[in-house]
């Protein structure tokens, strides 16, 4: 228990990140109209890809014997990337048909 | 130097994701919005792999990574360009499962880096690892599942008791966890690898009884998920991007699930416990075929179509399966050279995904101002003279305002009965994705109009012209 109130002081910044991020979470989405609930969700999948930069990480640190570790490092870089290009590509394919036209 | 530089693309990174989701929640700057925090992710990748420092030490392993950037590019890329519109929820599931792994799998490395010194590792940090595994391989099996019911791969499955069961294998979980974490013994690396099993399981019954017809919201759910597993990643590395991007998806994710439980007026805690469409098929002998309706020729339909003053069409699945949304377009100008006055009657959940028939119809061309969303529409139906419903189903199904014991009961529907006349286009009489069967089709003022949705557009556009 100790040790986890040690970590909240000193991790207190990302304490705070996380906190406000979840309330700007809430305010940023609040009034989507419900023709862009799927583009938003769809580009919110996208964001989440950021957890490749973990991988990338993973995979950086990794001793070049450690087969293990780069193996499924690898993987993760892998799927990891495909969460954030395939994401994006298919999001903005859905906006795309949403251009204005006169 | 180096690290302030990887410092500002970090703070770059979670400013662009921010205005992202920001900008995509109104229509016309959604698609900038996207490619603002698409640029945003590439500079913080980029700046992660050039500039990162763990004890002054560079990354390395550079092959491997940009093989599996490239591979990963190159493969999301043409999976993300060649998947039909119709097939769009499938692939955000595919794509969200895969973030789900990745976060996973981040965890798996991690743990074999202090599993055999396990004793001197801190607790907080294995709690982390724990979270990372456990949510993201709940949402890695969970979105699989998801995909593959979307696809028709799997079929909606559940047993009795099988909540418990589902409860029974989430406190194991949770109780291995914590105690794993609290005692920090050696030689539990079994308990690890017993959560991760257990987790892939929890996330397939999480999924697996939940009916097709809510999958949207248990994707938006799942992406919540995965949004809070990388944030752990975060927290692991310290990383300010993770953090801000995954929490920020957690939130916001949550926030668009219970709009979209909104949309169809009901709570989360019904989606996710009320099993939609296998629930005890209440309503009246929901598997067998009704008998009890009147067909309409494409000749026919086309004579009252063209001499009514107004038309709504209420899309649905079956416009999408077909493909027909350029001939439905079609249609609607051939009625209004016609003189009559046409629009469309959105439904908010209409197809597999909130907006899924905005997106059909705008890329067919179809003017906004056609589109009513369901108030509007509502007020409209009893001045209509003709109601054309193009393969959709529950969405007009009057059972959920009139049958207490309906499914579907309470959800807010189109009041298409009130117009005079109601035309259905249908492939067969089997029930919709609820499974459940739709009175409407019974009913004296509608008509059944059978056949491939394309097929029958076409050829009501040619006796049309023909009029």
């Amino acid at each position: 228990m100790e040790q986890l109130l040690d970590w909240f002081t000193i991790h207190q910044q990302m304490t705070y990140i996380v906190i406000l991020s979840i309330f700007l979470g809430i305010e940023v989405i609040g009034r989507v109209p419900s023709v862009l609930h799927t583009p938003l969700m769809s580009g919110a999948n996208a964001i989440h890809g950021v957890v490749v930069i973990g991988a990338i990480i993973v995979m950086g640190k990794a001793e070049p014997d450690n087969f293990p570790a780069l193996i499924i490092g690898f993987l993760a870089v892998v799927l990891g990337t495909l969460n954030v290009v395939g994401g994006f590509v298919v999001t903005d394919r859905m906006l795309e048909m949403f251009k204005s036209k006169k | 130097m180096e690290i302030n530089i990887l410092t500002i693309c970090y703070l770059i990174g979670s400013v662009t994701f921010i205005l992202g989701l920001k900008m995509l929640s109104h229509p016309e700057s959604a698609r900038k919005g996207n490619l603002t925090a698409a640029a945003g992710m590439g500079i913080a990748i980029l700046g992660t792999i050039f500039l990162y420092r763990e004890d002054g030490l560079k990354l390395g392993n550079y092959v491997w990574i940009f093989s599996g950037l490239f591979i990963g590019s190159v493969a999301g890329t043409m999976a993300a360009k060649k998947v039909k519109m119709t097939a769009m929820p499938e692939m955000v599931s595919l794509f969200n499962g895969m973030g789900g792994a990745c976060a996973a799998l981040i965890s798996i490395v991690e743990f074999g880096h202090i599993s055999h010194n396990i004793e001197s590792a801190s607790s907080v940090t294995l709690l982390i690892i724990f979270a990372g595994l456990i949510i993201g391989t709940i949402s890695f099996a969970g979105s699989m599942v998801a995909w593959a019911k979307l696809n028709g791969r799997i079929k909606d499955y559940s047993f009795n008791g099988q909540h418990i069961v589902n409860l029974v294998i989430f406190a194991v979980i949770i109780v291995a966890s914590a105690y794993y974490v609290i005692t920090l013994q050696a030689g539990l690396e079994f308990i690890f690898y017993g959560v991760l099993g257990l987790s892939l399981i929890y996330g397939l019954f999480f999924v697996l009884p939940i009916g097709g017809a809510d999958m949207p919201v248990v994707i938006s759910l799942l992406n919540s998920f995965t949004g809070v597993a990388a944030a752990f990643g975060g927290f692991l590395y310290n990383n300010p991007v993770m953090l801000t991007g995954g929490i920020l998806v957690g939130s916001a994710g949550t926030i668009l699930t219970i709009l979209m439980c909104k949309a169809m007026n009901r709570p989360l805690s019904n989606v996710l416990i009320g099993s939609f469409g296998n629930s005890q098929k209440s309503g009246g002998g929901a598997s067998a075929e009704q008998s009890n309706f009147k067909e309409i020729s494409v000749t026919d339909s086309a004579v009252v179509m063209s001499y009514s003053q107004k038309v709504i069409i209420v899309p649905g699945y079956g416009l999408a399966v077909a493909q027909a949304q350029h001939v439905c377009h079609e249609l609607e100008k051939v009625l209004s050279d016609k003189g009559v006055e046409v629009t469309y009657a959105i439904h908010p959940v209409a197809g597999r995904m909130p907006g899924h028939m905005n997106v059909l119809l705008a890329e067919a061309d179809v003017d906004y101002a056609k589109l009513q969303e369901m108030e509007q529409a509502n007020e409209q139906f009893a001045s209509t003279d003709v109601v054309l419903i193009l393969g959709a189903n529950d969405v007009v199904n009057p059972a959920a305002k009139t049958d207490p014991s309906s499914p579907i009961y309470g959800m807010p529907v189109l009041d298409v009965e009130l117009a005079k006349l109601v035309i259905v286009n249908k492939r067969s009489m089997k029930p919709g994705y609820a499974g459940i069967e739709n009175e409407l089709f019974s009913q004296p003022k509608t008509s059944m109009l059978f056949g491939d949705a394309k097929d029958v557009l076409q050829k009501l556009i040619a006796e049309i012209k023909n009029q």
